[in-house]
């Protein structure tokens, strides 16, 4: 191993840095310029972000542990991307809210930290660098849903999720340590030349993917969810719906196609049964919620089950069509909660009724609301039409013709509950409207790039291609 | 020959609709006014420059003009059926580029002094680029999926602008009709497309054109009703056309869509769009030519020919000025496609399509100059209606020789644009079909004798005492008259059958002198006829109107076609099948759809009490979901 070697590690070693630089700033930025951390904070990041693009080898280090190839790098800068925006969104609100509490860069400490333990997670080699990036990405989460502690709900919702997901990391452990007696390896190749069908296998994975579904949020996994999104600062849901999830569900796909792949006969029908369910009854909880953070947690429920039918058919075209949905539902899902957070941060309104005229007084944010639900619900021409329609070709192309019939009649109760919210901002009126407001710099430049990928990623899309590309190494 | 650049001509206008549309409170009027006429300005330069290049410096190879073209891959279907975005460069379309840029530059020139004052001045600019930028991307698609995106876009402009007085019953109302009737023939349209996708596998013009090609051969594969299905499929697609075009018997929306603001009749509903039928002919000419030996050709002739004549007649009664000039503009457009239609491939055979092409482009600049004209007229007198003008040369003289010059051109009078062109069409005619020729003929004189019955009643006629005297139009107005007018009369010297030929490699036209001759006469005795009925104010017209009794009612209420349609759609259609499918439609089919709807928000409100909010139970639920998995997986499901 040599320094040109570790260099594919470059992302993870830039964003340590990052950590360490900011931990340093913490330290000597005198007390009453704490909130230019804000700045320094965003800049570094943008930096990451940019540097992210600069192409990089593929290849593996520490004997296999860690690997790095075309498709995970590019995952790597979405979920950059994402983050980027995210920050943008909440950069007023830790302004304004945190820095004043003088905890602020503790903050960013927590989110880098949990994003690099996805950058292990989805450049894992082995079950043992998969399993220490998903605590690594986990645990910083908790202490980040517990940020507003003024707010009782804030804590509720850390504890819930820290004690969810110590429940659901023992079962993926317990699933993983099976796979380990079965095969006699935790290194993902060596599994994959030795495991064979066979009951014990089959309860591994059944362990391993119910500790998986913890994260993407698969109904019977997905309790904590409404909850921890409701009671954790809005960002931090947001992050959870849209970071974690598309990380999560990314080294999911690739576990499934490369290491267990001998074992598709088992898991495409445990992706079966699990998306059927997540779709459903995520959308059935969706139906009557009137809290916007719940609301959207639902949502982002049923939209789970949509991506695991990429899973399903196991096909590169259905890899190449579930990273592209990831990455349209990044931007759509980050485009809403940002919309929430705005409008949260300048008057604590988060319930439906509250958006009721919102159209007439703050016409942009209400424009901004509406294509990311149009793209949720998937109507076209925004990017969530194509994303979901190249889904559920490449579905019904494996013959899965019920699944997607079931799909499609989701795809329509969803489109009732996106459009209640349309509804209200633009054709419902109450006399104490949202009075209009001004966002700031920051909130303004994170809405616009979500509208930009919406808008860009469905009417001309080269990135499809491109993943397409990429993911025939996969298989 | 690069041809990159002319991706900007339909760009621009593109981008300053989205600058007037989002920015439509914060811009001045005025500002909006130059912006738009800059832009086009630049898009106008560029259509230039592009003719420029292609027709004279490097379009040939070996005398032949080449189809150029850039395109991606937009949508893939099959491996060579799929759906591109991209310019074509051939030369109908450098012309009609010429055509739509220079006719919106004038149009928007003018408009700054017509709509002066309007409420919606920036509205009325951000539409027009609209609709300009939906026009280039129509006469530069590569492929029948993309002419029709933006054949659509195009339709909806033209909505937009016809209803752009939405505050008048009559002009939503006639916004509304365009586009359903449009909507409708569109209907045939798309079919047609997806008929020639299904059967050739391709939906790509250089494909399809080729005279040899394989696209064209298919049409011996297959058979409906007697005729090959790819004649079915141009006939469909004819009626496309044929809607925009407001062919007969699609013709009704058109004389209502007068109700838009002037300039927009000049520019969308006698220049440019309606012509877009044409184009599309045009453009599939060796398919329509080739196909069945021309079947659906003939019924272009037919069809065109019966336009023209029932247009012309119906022009004769009609009182109010636009309306007389939107039924001419049917009749010329009649006149382009039965060109068309008695057109031949090869050489000097093919002086049909030149013809047409060659009207449309003359026909374009003078029927332009009458509508903007005709706009000034009403700008400075506030009626529409004959019996509220007469004797106007005296108080505005530039509107009066520029439109005099037009009613010239549309006559066929020498040597004005319109005789050139007007006297290759009947050439044609007298070549292929003897009857297609006589109509011809009868409609010249029919339009030399309309244009200048409405040119005497506005002009010439009786001293009409106004109110306020009138005043002739602002600069902004008359300097678009002015160059139209000059265009109008040296555009016919262009030697069109070296640049625009059906085969693409050109050939040399030349006067017939009897034909010539004899078309200039007719015009003449048209215009003749006129002078002595109405230059001065006497009852001879109503003489006649007696004489012909019956028969005028008739055409004066254009031959009751609106009550048919209105009789065909609201007594047959609506109470004899609409009604019943509503009734059915709400009773069993919404019925069962909102009985699903209120049972999925009943179970939602029952399975709302799983989410407890108790950690326990959530715990619960995760391991029993884990235990159900793994007893159906390990127990149930072994394989």
């Amino acid at each position: 191993m040599n320094t040109v070697n570790f260099l594919l590690m470059r992302q993870e070693i830039l964003l340590a840095s990052i950590v360490i630089l900011l931990i340093v700033a913490e330290i000597f930025v005198p007390a009453n310029r704490k909130k230019s951390i804000v700045h320094l904070a965003l800049l570094l990041f943008s930096i990451h972000t940019l540097v992210g693009f600069l192409p990089m080898a593929e290849g593996i280090l520490f004997g296999g542990m860690f690997r790095n190839t075309t498709l995970i790098h590019l995952f790597k800068n979405i979920l950059n991307i994402g983050v980027l925006i995210l920050l943008f969104q909440s950069a007023d609100w830790l302004q304004h809210k945190i820095f004043s509490q003088d905890r602020g860069t503790e903050f960013f400490v927590l989110l880098f930290t949990s994003l690099l333990g996805m950058y292990f997670m989805i450049s894992a080699g082995d079950f043992l660098m998969f399993y220490l990036g998903l605590e690594l990405s986990t645990l910083p989460i908790a202490a980040l849903a517990a940020y507003e502690t003024h707010k009782l709900t804030s804590s509720e919702a850390a504890v819930k999720f820290i004690l969810s997901a110590a429940l659901a990391s023992g079962v993926a452990l317990f699933g993983i340590s099976l796979l380990y007696a079965v095969s006699g390896s935790i290194y993902f190749d060596v599994i994959a030349a030795n495991i064979v069908q066979n009951p014990l296998t089959a309860l591994a994975l059944v362990l391993f993917l119910s500790g998986l579904g913890f994260k993407i949020s698969l109904v019977p996994f997905h309790f904590w969810t409404a909850d921890v999104y409701e009671g954790a600062p809005i960002c931090v849901a947001s992050y959870l719906s849209v970071i974690s999830k598309g990380a999560a569900a990314f080294i999911l796909m690739i576990i499934l196609f490369t290491v267990l792949k001998p074992l598709i006969d088992i898991w495409e029908n445990i992706m079966y049964v699990l998306a059927v369910a997540t779709m459903t009854l995520g959308n059935l909880f969706a139906l009557r919620q009137q809290n916007m953070k719940r609301f959207l947690a639902f949502s982002s429920i049923a939209q789970a089950g949509f991506i695991l039918l990429g899973l399903i058919t196991g096909t590169q075209l259905g890899a190449t069509t579930m990273v592209y949905f990831i990455a349209i539902y990044i931007f759509s899902n980050l485009a809403a909660f940002g919309v929430v957070q705005a409008i949260s941060q300048k008057t604590d309104k988060e319930n439906m009724s509250d958006y009721e005229g919102l159209y007439r007084t703050n016409p942009n944010l209400s424009l901004v609301m509406m294509l990311a639900l149009f793209s949720l619900a998937g109507i076209p021409p925004v990017a969530g039409f194509f994303g979901k329609f190249f889904l559920f070709t490449a579905t019904a192309s494996e013959g899965y013709y019920l699944l997607v019939f079931i799909a499609v009649a989701n795809v329509t109760v969803s489109l009732y509950y996106y459009l209640l919210v349309i509804r209200a901002m633009f054709l419902r009126t109450r006399p104490d409207a949202i009075p209009y407001f001004k966002s700031s710099l920051y909130m303004k430049i994170g809405l616009i790039a979500t509208v930009l990928g919406i808008l860009s990623l469905g009417l001309y899309s080269p990135l499809y291609e491109y993943i397409h590309e990429l993911s025939s190494k996969l298989l | 020959m690069d041809i990159s650049h002319t991706l900007l001509i339909p760009l621009i206008p593109l981008l300053i609709f989205l600058v007037l549309g989002v920015f439509y409170n914060k811009i001045k009027p005025i500002v909006s006014g130059y912006v738009g006429v800059l832009g086009m300005l630049v898009s106008f330069g560029l259509s230039v420059y592009t003719a420029y290049q292609y027709f004279l410096v490097n379009g040939q190879i070996d005398g032949v003009y080449q189809s150029i073209s850039q395109k991606t891959v937009w949508m893939r279907f099959t491996d060579t059926l799929h759906i591109d975005m991209g310019v074509l460069i051939d030369p109908i379309s450098v012309m009609m580029l010429v055509v739509v840029s220079t006719i919106s530059l004038m149009v928007q020139i003018y408009s700054r002094g017509y709509m002066k004052g309007d409420s919606g001045y920036t509205k009325f600019f951000a539409y027009l680029s609209l609709f300009t930028f939906s026009m280039f991307g129509l006469v530069l698609a590569t492929n029948l999926f993309q002419i029709y995106i933006f054949w659509e876009l195009v339709g909806v402009s033209s909505f937009l602008l016809i209803g752009y007085y939405y505050t008048k019953p009559s002009a939503v109302a006639a916004a509304k009709k365009a586009f359903i009737v449009t909507r409708f023939a569109d209907f045939g349209f798309l079919i047609g497309i997806l008929i020639i996708g299904y059967y050739t596998g391709t939906y790509d013009f250089e494909t399809l054109n080729q005279p040899d090609g394989a696209a064209i051969l298919s049409w011996t594969s297959g058979s409906f009703m007697g005729l090959s299905i790819l004649t079915w499929a141009l006939i469909l697609i004819f009626i496309g056309g044929a809607g925009k075009s407001a062919m007969f018997p699609l013709h009704i929306w058109l004389p209502d869509a007068m109700e838009g603001p002037t300039p927009v009749s000049a520019l969308i509903h006698a220049a440019t769009m309606v012509v877009a039928g044409v184009f599309l002919v045009a453009r599939l000419f060796p398919m329509y030519y080739f196909v069945e030996n021309g079947f659906a050709l003939q019924v272009v002739a037919y069809v065109g020919a019966f336009s023209a004549l029932f247009a012309a007649v119906i022009a004769v009664t009609q009182t109010d000025i636009k309306r007389v000039l939107a039924f001419s503009t049917m009749s010329q457009l009649g006149y382009m496609m039965l060109a068309l239609g008695v057109s031949g491939y090869e050489g000097h055979e093919g002086v049909g399509y030149t013809a047409s092409m060659f009207h449309l482009f003359t026909h374009a600049m003078f029927k332009a100059l009458l509508f903007l004209g005709a706009g000034s007229v009403i700008h400075a007198v506030h009626s529409n209606y004959l019996k509220d003008m007469g004797g106007l040369r005296k108080f505005m003289p530039l509107t009066n020789i520029t439109f005099l010059v037009a009613a010239l051109a549309i006559s066929g009078v020498p040597p004005l644009a319109g005789f050139w062109s007007k006297d290759e069409i009947l050439v044609a005619a007298f070549e292929q079909n003897k009857l297609i020729y006589l109509v011809g003929v009868l409609v010249a004189g029919l339009t030399a004798f309309y244009i200048f019955r409405i040119y005497f009643g506005i002009f010439w006629g009786k001293e009409t005492q106004y109110k306020h005297p009138p005043q002739e139009s602002p600069a902004s107005m008359t300097i678009p008259l002015v160059i139209l007018a000059f265009l109008s009369i040296v555009v016919g010297f262009i030697p069109f059958s070296e640049f625009i030929s059906a085969d693409k490699t050109g050939f040399e036209g030349h006067l017939n002198y009897p034909l010539a001759a004899i078309a200039t006469a007719v015009g003449l005795i048209g215009i003749g006829l006129a002078f002595v009925f109405y230059k001065k104010e006497n009852d001879l017209s109503d003489r006649f109107v007696h004489a012909f009794g019956q028969f005028y009612t008739w055409t004066f209420h254009k031959f009751y076609f609106d009550e048919l349609y209105l009789f065909i759609t609201k007594k047959i259609l609506f109470k004899n099948v609409s009604y019943p499918i509503a009734y059915f439609d709400k009773k069993y089919v919404d019925g069962s759809m909102e009985g699903i709807g209120n049972k999925t928000v009943w179970l939602s409100e029952k399975i709302k009490k799983i989410q407890s909010g108790r950690l326990q139970d959530y715990a619960f639920a995760f391991v029993s979901g884990v235990v159900v998995l793994a007893l159906i997986f390990v127990y149930f499901l072994k394989n």
